[in-house]
């Protein structure tokens, strides 16, 4: 549970963060500015501990030459019957502890060296209360076992446990200085701690990280305020595309100005009115195509309906005509079905070109459509030597479709394909399933070149052009079925081989508006696709 | 009544195309109707009144008064058949033209066998009166008497919508597609405008029917057609 909200938190901030430019360039900035504040901060902190150190490790060396010549001062005053060398050491080392312990700085003396190498755990090592022995650097140590100079080091003070003094960084001085008594050199060791520095060092420390994330917040609001001026008139211009792209084409951007932004909006603004303008103009041309068809529809029918009265009359009048005459009258007749047939495919054609094709659609039955169009062309397959066939199963293949126009599709085809079988039988196969309805018109005439099947449906277009249509089609009927296809979501489609005949298959989806994904019959008649 | 013993009925054609208007006269004339020609819409009324057509054709697109128009008025009066002679078959026109009264279309150019055999259909029904009584819902009707009536009151029906409500009632137990009743109402041989059907079933309801929004003479089988209601009057 928790994991999925994470998960869709996870989800939602990755949106935001591909969808933002506001964001990427805010997320951006304040990164590359954290690398220089940072680098800038380290080089100041780094140069201020440097001085710092530097500062006190002078004065710490400094501070340790008057407090070892003091000594050696108050060493040559005594006078030099005293041998007691343990009580001299006393006599110099206790001053200096007791003054040097005003000061926080402890002392430790050491010795002699020369003979063997410093030790401190020996019993004869003096030093300031608390001090805990091994904050002497050995490097330190060592370094009196061959000279007699001034030497410093860094080390890190520790204190024992009962004094409860937190251990700090300090500089350790070591020199050595000779004792009247017994004529040996003594290691003289000062330790300066540095608690002072590593507070100013702190207090730096702080300053600049405050200082640096009140600039990386300044940064990013400052970049958040820039982009955003940049970005929401993009974002505008986004909202306005988008409803532009709905329809509602009176939308416009706001010009605010005359920066670079409000040219965008303006530009933007004239492309929109240019598309609305040529819209416009589009939406008029094909109202006034559609008056032009209904026109010519009107004007051109009334006519052609009293030549087809005319035609009619003499038509049944003529047995009592001389033979020519009569024969006349019969031409007259069939080219005036002809003529109609053309007109009203015209019609229908220049109706879909202005998009005034509606569907008005139901359940239609397949089978039925195949049978009824079958039968009604029977007759026209006969005069040809055509026998027609259906083959489908007893149950009804069903589509959500415009019954007027299946039936044409199917008309279409079943008689193209009369024309086209040479006298060889053709048949009709309905199939479908729970997605698709589908029917396909196989014949076995003279089918069709590589290509032709991708312009079967062209307007006008001919197999073969020295080839007679006998059963009166007009040229359209294939580019009418198909633009009917179109309208139903549909497939049209054809398939054929020369000597092979050819195939031509209407698939519908099973609902109206549904996506067609395959077609129930196979494109390829299975007959063929066996033996290739 | 003027008709002449040969005539098998009167015609009114409204038509303003003269050609056509003569040409369609000829053809009726050859097929034994007696006919007259009205070319304006304006006086179509005045002629219908005077020449007591039965059946008349007519076309959408008139001088001087809209077919549509002439259809309404000459529908309030009476309930002759009109059949519309329409040039455009586009849906929307051929609603209009049915709602507002006409019984039948036909769409130029038309054969005139086509438009002979629409108007025998609708002159025919006059030719057999049978003595018959039957009930649909909570109607009776007398098919004789070509009279419909809810509780003793008369129903006003068109005959084309009175043979639409016989036909449903002589047989309440059988679904009819509108292919069926198109063929033995309208007298269509093949299967055409189902949209014929629709309107009329509308026009129907919106006479006899208490809620039109919820049929209970005329119920609609969806998918299928239509079917008389149960009837709800003692045998």
């Amino acid at each position: 549970m928790a994991g999925r909200s994470f998960s869709g938190t996870l989800r939602r901030g990755l949106t935001f963060w591909r969808r933002s430019v506001q964001a990427r360039v805010v997320a951006s900035t304040v990164l590359m500015s954290a690398l220089v504040v940072s680098v800038v901060g380290w080089f100041l902190l780094q140069q201020t501990r440097d001085g710092l150190v530097d500062a006190k490790v002078d004065r710490a060396v400094a501070e340790a030459v008057t407090d070892v010549n003091d000594a050696r001062s108050r060493l040559a005053s005594i006078p030099g019957t005293d041998d007691d060398a343990a009580a001299q050491l006393q006599q110099l080392v206790e001053p200096m502890i007791g003054r040097a312990g005003s000061r926080g700085v402890s002392v430790v003396l050491a010795g002699p060296v020369g003979a063997e190498p410093l030790d401190l755990d020996s019993s004869g090592v003096r030093y300031s209360e608390g001090l805990d022995l091994g904050s002497v650097p050995e490097s330190l140590l060592r370094h009196f076992d061959s000279s007699l100079d001034q030497a410093w080091a860094f080390t890190r003070i520790e204190y024992v446990e009962p004094d409860g003094r937190a251990s700090v960084p300090g500089v350790a001085v070591g020199s050595t200085v000779q004792l009247p008594a017994d004529g040996e050199y003594y290691a003289l060791f000062l330790l300066f701690p540095m608690d002072q520095e590593q507070d100013t060092l702190d207090l730096v420390t702080r300053a600049l990280f405050a200082a640096g994330g009140l600039l990386l917040v300044l940064v990013a609001g400052l970049t958040w305020v820039v982009t955003r001026q940049v970005v929401s008139p993009i974002r505008m211009a986004r909202r306005t595309a988008e409803r532009l792209a709905a329809g509602h084409l009176e939308e416009r951007m706001w010009v605010r100005g005359d920066d670079d932004l409000a040219r965008l909006a303006t530009s933007f603004n004239q492309m929109a009115s240019g598309l609305q303008r040529q819209i416009r103009q589009l939406e008029e041309l094909s109202r006034l195509q559609r008056r032009f068809t209904s026109d010519v529809s009107h004007e051109l029918r009334t006519p052609l309906t009293t030549v087809r009265m005319a035609g009619d009359v003499l038509h049944d009048a003529r047995d009592s005509f001389d033979p020519g005459t009569a024969r006349a009258a019969e031409l007259l007749q069939t080219e005036l079905d002809r003529f109609e047939g053309l007109l009203s495919d015209l019609l229908e054609i220049s109706r879909f070109d202005a998009g005034a094709a509606v569907l008005d659609v139901d359940d239609v039955n397949l089978v039925d459509v195949a049978h009824r169009v079958v039968e009604m062309s029977t007759p026209v397959a006969r005069q040809r030597g055509v026998t027609l066939r259906v083959t489908a199963l007893s149950e009804p293949v069903l589509a959500e479709a415009d019954s007027r126009r299946v039936e044409r599709i199917v008309r279409n085809l079943v008689n193209n394909a009369i024309d086209h079988a040479d006298g060889r039988p053709v048949e009709v196969i309905v199939h479908g399933d729970e997605h698709a309805s589908a029917v396909a018109v196989r014949d076995h005439g003279v089918g069709l070149a590589p290509g032709e099947a991708a312009v079967a449906f062209n307007r006008f277009w001919r197999a073969d052009p020295a080839r007679a249509r006998s059963s009166g089609g007009t040229g359209l009927g294939l580019s009418i079925s198909l633009e009917d296809t179109h309208l139903h979501g549909g497939w049209l489609q054809a398939w054929g081989v020369r000597g092979e005949g050819s195939q031509f298959r209407l698939t519908l989806p099973r609902r109206a508006g549904m996506p067609l994904r395959h077609s129930p019959i196979p494109l390829v008649p299975s007959d063929v696709e066996r033996r290739s | 009544m003027t008709q002449g013993i040969d005539s098998l009925g009167r015609v009114l054609v409204i038509d303003d195309d003269a050609p056509l208007a003569e040409m369609l006269t000829i053809v009726l004339r050859q097929e034994g109707f007696e006919s007259q020609v009205c070319g304006r819409g304006d006086q179509a009324v005045a002629a219908f009144r005077d020449y007591k057509p039965d059946l008349v054709l007519l076309d959408l697109m008139l001088p001087g008064k809209d077919g549509i128009d002439v259809c309404k008025e000459i529908r309030s009066t009476s309930g002759v058949p009109i059949v519309m002679l329409t040039a455009k078959s586009d849906t929307i026109d051929v609603v209009v033209g049915l709602e507002s009264g006409a019984d039948d279309y036909v769409v130029k150019p038309f054969k005139p066998k086509e438009l002979v055999a629409r108007i025998r259909a609708r002159i025919r029904r006059l030719e057999h009166p049978v003595q018959e009584s039957l009930t649909i819902g909570d109607l009776a009707i007398d098919v004789a008497g070509h009279a419909v009536t809810r509780d003793g009151v008369q129903i006003n029906l068109t005959p084309l919508e009175f043979d639409l409500l016989v036909c449903l009632a002589r047989k309440p137990w059988q679904v009819f597609t509108r292919e069926v009743l198109l063929e033995q109402v309208w007298g269509y041989r093949h299967a055409a405008d189902t949209r014929l059907v629709n309107v009329h079933v509308q026009r129907l309801r919106s006479k006899i029917e208490h809620d039109p929004e919820n049929p209970e003479v005329v119920v609609t089988v969806r998918g299928v057609g239509y079917k008389a209601g149960a009837s709800k009057l003692p045998a």
